[in-house]
């Protein structure tokens, strides 16, 4: 047993300490990732509906059939001080949040049920959970179908229930396509014309000979867009024609549309590898749908295009600027004060505050450039602006000034692992300093390059901040890549990633419900980015190495 | 190398002189093309100052006047000018004059458009008032006791199109043609006049002391639209001779001046004086209230003007208090115009000279002589913009004035401001509010305040766990570890703060209050439990040490941590149950009276230490772990323990390093927006409570930036928040880099 004073004056104390300050530090990396895995991942997988019998505080029995979310231990003061009744003694109470959708006929999305007033909780295998377009989901079990008014007399409800979702969906495909890229088209070159009009009116130019050639286009699409209404019209009564019968848990028989179904499941009746390929089914829906019901239901396609979108444009501004200035500060300056400066001048740029590069790319790209801009090319659309609002240029040309730092430096760094021996002997061959540089230096520094791209990516798809000021909106209402000449709209707003997790988080309609979403949507933007950190930190660790042995 | 395809089969002698001009032209380019890159970063660093400063500076530019003559009316000459108004596109002028016949004239030829008798008998106007606002409503006293009330209205007419514009102007007499008698006596020599959507308010002071106030109340009758009117006349009787007399616009109060410097606050509901204050030893030359009609601006005859305006004190008394004083020069006060539309206002004293004032700001924004002395008549634009000026001889003037940013001054923005309607000096932002009479606050210190709140809290987590960290891993880890726990630390700086702030929001702030007292129980059981567990495992056999090898202890703690956390939060309710009768919170807020918010500095202090430990960790780790292992290895022989040597040689050689390390990570905790803006309430309050919440100069940004007008105050002010934010993390990062440029410098030598 030894000396506990000659134990503490070793010092060992101190260093367990220490020591545990870095535990600390990796478990709560290791738990965050962990936390979002773990609440991001329910969000996909289908949990079993229960049938829960439980009595109200005023006695009644009622039944609710409904997805335990959630179980929480609550003192039993605190719900007594709060108006409830409690029976027993004990101090803790359990109540589970259960989510019983049909938030049409309830007004309830969510309920909390005290545990010691459940009578019994069953699991029927006829439950059904119905995705829908509008009012989240419907739990309830089916009854029948009707098709165009006539109840199906088939002893597999499931089955002709299935092929009519399946045929509404071919429908809704249709539909979709007509509205997205040919109506849309035609909207498209409508507004170009008037624009086109409106640009010859303030030159001046609007004699009746240019008018009238826009006359003629005009009508030419409105009739195309009067047939495609009504081949929109046929389309929607036919995918009206259908509808389906269902029984709620408390007994009442409504009817649903078929309009208004998106798809269904019945998770009680699921087997573990029925789930687990429902599961990855729900995961590809979330990656590649569109957000439905304010951002609280549906995908984050649109997102994860703008978020990729805007960080290609990014590296396509950063990268050369980045290269050109590492390889000035290495190659061709002079060390001396001059190249400190620009040192701490790349430093600066990577410790300014994020929000300081929206206000100015807000102040000087958007008002400013964007401003004259459109005073010289686009003002047959004033007073609405086309560049003089944020749009995907000027936010991919902010998030390019905030991520130059980092290529600077990992560029800088690539290049200074490439020995001066390789440099001096392409010099002493007869290369001129510019064909060294563009056929030996940099093609050896590409994987530092590449590093500091990856790097820059990860950081541009996780700031929020200027994006805030400089063109992510909520919900935009069509990609800025589409099918319209000029096909990239570097005008147009999107969304993104980061923005959409504090857009859903903190400023939904309806916080319960899109609480999972948002840890899904989180734990897609950690995944990604810790992937993209993972490899940057490959090719620098594989890059160290290869140059390991070259070092003079 | 592989050959390029370009040399061809030849060799590089053979190639014609022309290919190597042109590969020397090539190299000089890259040389200009690449030496410009280098320009851009710095350009850009300076670009973004520069254009901070650019935006920011018009806040700080004084105003600027110009007067230019106008011409001559000659059926002016010779007479003063009773009454003068302006509207709103500055191009028909009001003019009333001593006979009580109104004109409206267009300002750029002085041509009279349309012109009124007030009155049938030959009468002369003593005083005149207009209501407060754009209402146009004006109240015309004549010698014989009697008031002419009237409301001029301008429409625009854009049949010509609208290049060609008209303003057509109207007089109406909303409350009758007939003349008020208010003091049949005659003797008027004061006016005051104050109309809202269900009173009109006409105050009178005579020459034998009698004070009229009558009281018209319209009831607007919902199904017909017809207004009724109901008048009461309320009198009181003063000792003084009456030298000013302003009503408040929510017809509670009102305000004599009498000629021996003191203002009379005296309640109408009662018509009784309430008390006085002395405002100066000299005569009282002007009064006038300010936009809002809460303020009353009081000028004397000594070029000082003072503001007042009631305050309410405990019991719910009010008393007519001093809020600040003006200096305009040494003459005497003439006229005070209030702006329509913002709190300052503009005086003429007696020896010609304008002062535009802003009061919140306390700010003399411009003094000017006038050109021809004193005006007869006096009339500012809405918009504040320009000024007319009438003379006796009948030659008028204008006055273009360009004032954009008079609210701002460095007195505004950073020290206490006893801002209307509030009991005392403070510090307040609020930015906006819905109505037009809004006295903006737009002091910067309560964010600043936050700012500093958030980043202290946000040091005093990170700073322990990361610094110590720091020297754990570059000292004592075994360098196999190492190699793993340095990429950990690097994916923990790679979170965005998104994910940072909406888990501190969404799942911890509700989990700290349910379990508040777990988190100060983790507090003292974990170090403890840490400490004993040390003590054991040092005691423990051999045999089960060897599986944990020399530099591995850090791997060793995490199942450790985690039992204590689990540990900690199970004894909590226990402990809390013990000492504070079940619930922490409550008895803060009842004991201790400290009050509690979900999202609160705690939180954030977490998320953002959270998110600023791995800038401190990586710079602090490189720094100890570039010191060199002979510094080491020699105090070890020397005989020092490896703990001894950590804190006594190695620590104080990397210390400027460890600096740089935490100046870099302050910098960081300053600047972070998104977290700020999730977890905290947002709310711009100054207090240090560690259970409130607070607001940041960059989530202020983030917040009221796409929401403010450009080129306004506001948007100003919010790039003048942006500026200090990057002025402070300027000095902070490039005070840190030239320590780190020494640091290796004197690494390399030793």
């Amino acid at each position: 047993m030894k000396n506990i004073s000659k134990w503490i004056s070793s010092g060992a104390p101190w260093v367990w300490l220490t020591a545990s300050a870095v535990a600390a530090s990796i478990l709560l990396v290791v738990g965050l990732l962990v936390l979002i895995a773990a609440r991001g991942m329910d969000h996909f997988w289908p949990l079993d509906v229960q049938e829960i019998v439980y009595q109200t505080q005023n006695g009644e029995m009622l039944m609710l059939a409904g997805q335990v979310r959630e179980t929480e231990t609550v003192t039993a003061r605190r719900l007594r001080e709060s108006g409830l009744v409690i029976s027993d003694d004990s101090e803790f109470v359990e109540r589970l949040l259960v989510k019983t959708g049909n938030r049409d006929i309830t007004g309830q999305d969510f309920r909390w049920i005290l545990e010691p007033s459940i009578q019994s909780i069953r699991k029927p295998h006829s439950m059904v959970v119905f995705e829908r377009a509008e009012w989240g989901v419907f739990i309830g079990s089916l009854t029948g179908v009707r098709e165009a008014g006539q109840l199906l007399d088939s002893a597999d409800t499931w089955g002709s229930f299935q092929s009519s979702l399946e045929r509404a969906n071919k429908i809704r495909e249709t539909i979709s396509e007509l509205e997205k890229s040919r109506i849309g088209a035609v909207n498209y070159r409508l507004e170009r014309l008037r624009l086109k009009q409106r640009g010859l009116e303030l030159k001046g130019k609007d004699d009746a000979n240019s008018l009238a050639g826009i006359e003629t286009e005009r009508d030419d699409l409105q009739e195309e867009y009067l047939e495609l209404e009504q081949e929109l019209a046929l389309l929607y009564t036919g995918l009206r024609r259908d509808a389906v019968v269902v029984t709620t848990a408390e007994g009442k028989q409504l009817e649903l549309p078929m309009d208004s179904i998106l798809d269904a499941h019945r998770p009680n009746q699921m087997t573990l590898i029925g789930k687990t390929a429902y599961f990855f089914r729900n995961l590809w829906k979330f990656v590649s749908e569109d957000p439905r019901e304010a951002n609280t239901e549906g995908g984050i396609f649109p997102a994860i295009f703008g978020t990729v979108l805007m960080v290609l444009l990014m590296s396509l501004f950063v990268t050369p600027l980045g290269v050109v200035a590492a390889v000035y500060l290495k190659e061709y300056a002079r060390q001396g004060i001059f190249t400190r400066t620009i040192r701490i001048a790349v430093n600066n740029l990577a410790g300014v505050p994020s929000i300081v590069y929206g206000v100015f790319g807000l102040g000087f790209f958007v008002y400013t450039l964007g401003g004259s801009l459109d005073k010289l090319f686009f003002p047959e659309a004033l007073p609405a602006p086309t560049f003089g609002t944020g749009g995907l240029f000027w936010a991919s040309l902010t998030l390019a000034l905030l991520t130059l730092p980092v290529v600077i430096v990992s560029t800088e760094e690539g290049l200074s692992r490439i020995p001066r021996s390789i440099r001096e002997g392409s010099l002493a061959l007869g290369a001129t300093r510019w064909e060294t540089l563009w056929r030996i230096v940099l093609p050896m520094a590409s994987p530092g390059i590449m590093t500091g791209m990856i790097l820059a990516v990860a950081r541009a798809a996780g700031e929020v901040a200027p994006l805030m000021l400089v063109g992510v909106v909520k919900l935009a209402p069509a990609l800025p890549l589409d099918g319209n000449a000029p096909f990239l709209h570097l005008d147009r707003k999107f969304m993104h990633l980061g923005f959409h997790i504090y857009d859903v988080g903190f400023q939904s309609p309806n916080v319960e419900a899109a609480r999972p979403l948002v840890y899904a949507t989180a734990l897609l933007l950690v995944v990604v980015i810790v992937l993209l950190n993972l490899v940057a930190i490959q090719v620098r660790n594989r890059l160290s190495e290869r140059y390991r042995g070259l070092e003079s | 190398m592989k050959s390029s395809p370009n040399t061809g089969p030849a060799t590089i002698e053979q190639r014609s002189e022309r290919f190597h001009q042109w590969r020397n032209h090539k190299d000089k380019l890259a040389q200009w093309v690449i030496g410009l890159g280098g320009f851009v970063v710095i350009g850009a660093v300076l670009l973004i100052m520069f254009y901070l400063l650019y935006v920011v500076i018009p806040l700080f530019m004084p105003a600027e006047v110009s007067q230019n003559k106008l011409g001559e009316q000659q059926e002016w000459k010779g007479q003063a000018t009773a009454f003068l108004s302006l509207e709103e596109q500055q191009q028909i002028a009001l003019r009333v004059n001593q006979q009580g016949q109104a004109e409206f004239v267009s300002v750029d030829d002085l041509q009279i458009v349309e012109s009124f008798k007030l009155t049938d008998t030959t009468k002369t106007v003593v005083a005149t008032a207009s209501a407060q606002g754009s209402s146009g409503l004006v109240a015309v006293a004549f010698d014989d006791g009697k008031v002419s009330l009237f409301k001029h209205s301008y429409k625009t007419d854009f049949s010509a199109g609208v290049e060609l514009r008209r303003i057509i102007p109207a007089l109406e007499f909303p409350y009758g043609k007939d003349l008020r008698a208010l003091l049949p006596g005659g003797g008027i020599s004061r006016l005051a006049l104050s109309d809202s959507d269900s009173e009109l308010v006409i105050a009178v002071s005579g020459n034998d002391g009698q004070v009229s106030v009558e009281w018209t109340i319209k009831e607007e009758n919902f199904l017909t639209g017809e207004v009724s009117l109901q008048s009461t006349i309320k009198t009181m009787q003063v000792d003084f001779e009456v030298a000013g007399i302003t009503l408040s616009e929510d017809h509670r109060w009102l305000y004599l001046g009498d000629d021996s410097g003191a203002v009379h606050f005296i309640k109408i509901s009662g018509m009784e004086i309430l008390h006085a204050v002395k405002v100066s030893d000299a005569r009282i030359s002007s009064m006038s209230m300010l936009l809002g009609g809460i303020s009353v601006l009081v000028g004397d005859s000594v070029g000082n003007i003072t503001q007042l305006f009631p305050v309410r004190d405990k019991n719910n008394e009010y008393s007519l208090t001093i809020i600040r004083r003006f200096e305009a020069g040494q003459s005497a006060i003439i006229r005070i115009i209030p702006e329509q539309r913002r709190k300052g206002f503009l005086t003429v004293d007696s020896s010609g000279s304008l002062a535009i004032f802003h009061s919140t700001a306390q700010r003399l924004v411009l003094k000017q002589q006038l050109d021809g002395g004193v005006p007869s008549g006096l009339a500012l634009a809405p918009r504040a913009s320009g000024l007319l000026l009438v003379s006796k001889d009948g030659s008028a003037d204008f006055m273009t004035i360009d004032n954009k940013h008079p609210e701002v001054s460095f007195a505004s923005l950073w020290s206490k401001v006893w801002y209307e309607n509030y009991t005392q000096p403070e510090y307040i932002w609020q930015s906006s509010a819905s109505s037009n009479d809004f006295e903006p606050k737009f002091s910067l210190t309560p964010l600043a305040f936050g700012t500093l709140k958030s980043a202290l809290y946000a040091m005093l987590f990170a700073l322990p766990l990361a610094l110590m960290g720091a020297a754990y891993t570059a000292y004592f880890m075994s360098p196999s570890l190492r190699k793993m726990v340095k990429p950990t630390i690097e994916i923990m700086a790679a979170l965005p703060t998104v994910i940072l702030g909406f888990l501190a929001g969404l799942w911890f702030a509700p989990y700290l209050e349910e379990n508040l007292a777990g988190i100060f129980t983790l507090l003292l059981v974990m170090p403890a439990g840490l400490l004993l567990f040390a003590w054991f495992w040092s005691n423990a056999e051999w045999r089960i040490k060897k599986f944990v090898p020399e530099g591995w202890e850090a791997l060793l703690l995490i199942p450790v941590l985690i039992i204590l956390g689990v540990a900690s939060i199970e004894i909590a309710n226990p402990l809390q149950n013990l000492f504070f009768g079940g619930d922490l919170r409550i008895w803060l807020s009842r004991e201790a009276g400290i009050s509690y918010d979900q999202r609160n500095a705690l939180v954030v202090g977490c998320a953002m230490g959270f998110a600023v430990i791995p800038t401190i960790f990586s710079i602090a780790e490189d720094a100890v772990y570039g010191v060199p292992k002979s510094l080491s290895d020699g105090s070890l022989a020397l005989g020092a323990t490896s703990w001894q040597t950590l804190v006594r040689v190695i620590l104080p050689t990397a210390s400027p390093g460890m600096f740089s390390a935490v100046m870099i990570g302050l910098g960081r905790a300053v600047g972070e927006t998104m977290i700020v803006l999730m977890a905290t309430g947002n709310t711009p309050i100054m207090d240090w409570n560690l259970f409130e919440g607070m607001r940041t100069l960059a989530a202020n940004i983030a917040v009221e930036m796409p929401e403010s007008a450009m080129n306004s105050s506001h948007y100003r002010i919010l790039f003048l928040a942006a500026l200090v934010l990057f002025l402070f993390t300027f000095i902070v990062n490039t005070g840190a880099e030239l320590v780190r440029q020494r640091l290796r410098e004197k690494y390399s030598s030793l």
